[in-house]
């Protein structure tokens, strides 16, 4: 087993860490270690080394395999693995399948829980709110209640129209 | 365009910020990181991007209400000097100041709203505060944000959430963390376990200027470590809460060595007023862990009629680029170090040594038994 920082030596010092009910392991040799402060009793370093390269074997996971490149912005799979860092937005969809485990190693969860930028909340909102009205009205109309079908066409019909305006105005 | 040397506060005035529990957390801090939509990530892409992204973001960040007055540069307009300076402050990373051409800073006149362009991610916005505050540092930011994203196109998957560069960024975008001074827990040992302790929450510590830094003067940062699958509010709540465990064992460790090894307190505290005061040469390693002890003695009492905002404006002003800064040929080290001391001396100078304390409490007494 090779060091994961120096990958030339072979690796005498592991340390497996629980970190968040995750198991983190990281193999180092006998320089790296000490250059990386691992019996420094002051040795906070840890954290990074557990979080940045317990990834690692994900990391080359994401990296590895078939030799995909971002049709937007032309990165490839290579240049993660050089760089650690991905080269545009359309990078996420592109890379998708071998992030997925980098990702899931790295965070709580997989799925954002949190802030949504507001234009897309109200576009979230928007399709929710027709959805319920579509729903109404198909119920409606299965009711033969005619006058209330008419109403939600119309709520429809208004709802569309703004977000319309909303979003091209 | 204003210098940024005159823009900033004088660090005697800037150290004067009061906050709650600043005794032991000197500041905080929260972080959001943003993209655009059609520019690949400045680490990716090539000038010409990086220079039209920095275009559509700059006036997007000058134009906010809360950025009336501010200062706003470009990198490459900043001399090697300034960009240093403004990592000494905490208002930039060391990786910004390595930046130029097509990478930007904008920074409020209070120095506490400072966003980064074309860092890492197209925006690094941060809302910074004394003491420990970081529910307000979030609104602060948050508000920043919600204008910000009217105006500019950003990266954002409903899966993923905000898309950035590296995905250890990935899905809130945010860094919420703080600047501990945890000198007893040093001295008594017990750092590391706690360390470990934090470690295993999910949350990084880390040295004084971040990412890869030593703890020079037992100064330590603690930040959250995971960005997907868990909101802003949450991260900012269970800091808080892992913050003010770590406020209480400091104090602990603080009382506990008075009580048990009151002698070994009192012989660093007073060996480090003894060498700041006296020395000639002085590395700025040196300066700041002795300028940490100092710290403690006042919390202690032991330095009665000693402001704390005086070791903090000196943390800063001993700082490599803060000495280089008022003098006009370059220093090497060993210079630094003899300039460094001189003005270690005579800002001491009216300074009287360290008393012991009362016997009683030992912590914010303002009695003077010196004899």
């Amino acid at each position: 087993m090779l060091c994961d920082i120096c990958k030339q030596n072979v690796a005498t010092v592991h340390l497996t860490q629980m970190v968040e009910g995750k198991t983190k392991k990281v193999d180092l040799c006998e320089a790296c270690s000490k250059e990386k402060g691992v019996d420094d009793p002051t040795g906070f370093s840890l954290a990074d080394l557990l979080l940045g390269l317990g990834a690692a074997q994900e990391m080359a996971q994401a990296a590895a395999g078939s030799d995909l490149k971002c049709p937007a912005c032309g990165f490839t799979q290579a240049d993660f693995k050089k760089t650690g860092r991905l080269g545009c937005a359309d990078c996420y969809t592109t890379f998708a399948e071998g992030l997925e485990g980098l990702l899931k190693s790295m965070h709580k969860g997989t799925k954002h829980v949190g802030k949504v930028p507001q234009p897309l909340q109200q576009h979230k909102d928007y399709q929710e709110k027709l959805n319920r009205l579509q729903k109404q009205l198909e119920k409606a109309i299965g009711d033969e209640d005619f006058e209330q079908a008419a109403l939600l066409r119309d709520e429809i019909k208004q709802t569309r129209e703004k977000f319309d305006n909303l979003t091209t105005g | 365009m204003k210098n940024i040397k005159e823009f900033l506060a004088a660090p005697a005035q800037s150290c004067k910020r009061e906050g709650p529990h600043d005794r032991i957390v000197m500041s905080s801090r929260v972080r959001l990181a943003r993209n655009l939509k059609d520019f690949p990530f400045p680490g990716w892409a090539k000038k010409p991007d990086r220079v039209k992204a920095l275009e559509a973001i700059r006036p997007a960040v000058e134009s906010l209400p809360q950025m009336s007055g501010a200062f706003s540069e470009s990198m490459d307009n900043l001399s090697a000097m300034d960009k240093q300076i403004l990592v000494e402050r905490h208002l930039i990373s060391r990786e910004h100041a390595a930046k130029g051409v097509g990478s930007g800073l904008v920074l409020n006149k209070e120095e506490s709203l400072c966003v980064m362009i074309n860092e890492e991610d197209h925006l690094r916005m941060q809302a910074l505060r004394p003491g420990l505050q970081l529910r307000s540092a979030w609104l602060a930011i948050d508000q920043v944000d919600t204008i910000l994203e009217k105006r500019l196109d950003y990266a954002f998957s409903n899966n993923l959430g905000y898309l950035t560069a590296c995905p250890t960024n990935i899905g809130t975008g945010i860094r919420v963390s703080a600047m501990l001074h945890l000198p007893a827990l040093v001295l008594s040992e017990q750092i590391n376990q706690i360390i470990q302790a934090v470690n295993k929450l999910g949350l990084a510590v880390r040295g004084l200027y971040g990412e890869g830094t030593e703890a020079l003067g037992n100064v330590f940062q603690v930040s959250n470590q995971m960005t997907l699958g868990e909101a802003e509010t949450d991260i900012v709540e269970r800091l808080n809460k892992v913050l003010t465990q770590l406020i209480e064992h400091e104090e602990n460790a603080r009382g506990s060595l008075l009580e048990k090894k009151p002698k070994m307190v009192f012989n660093h505290i007073g060996r480090a007023y003894g060498i700041l005061a006296n020395a000639h040469s002085i590395s700025s390693k040196e300066t700041m862990n002795l300028l940490s002890l100092m710290r403690l003695g006042i919390d202690l009492g032991m330095l009665p009629g000693v402001e704390r905002s005086l070791v903090d404006e000196l943390f800063i002003l001993t700082q490599p680029a803060h000495l280089q800064q008022q003098l006009s040929e370059k220093l090497s080290a060993e210079e630094r170090d003899l300039l460094r001391a001189d003005m270690l001396r005579e800002r001491l100078r009216n300074v009287s040594r360290p008393v012991t304390p009362p016997r009683s409490e030992g912590s914010k007494s303002d009695k003077s038994s010196a004899s």
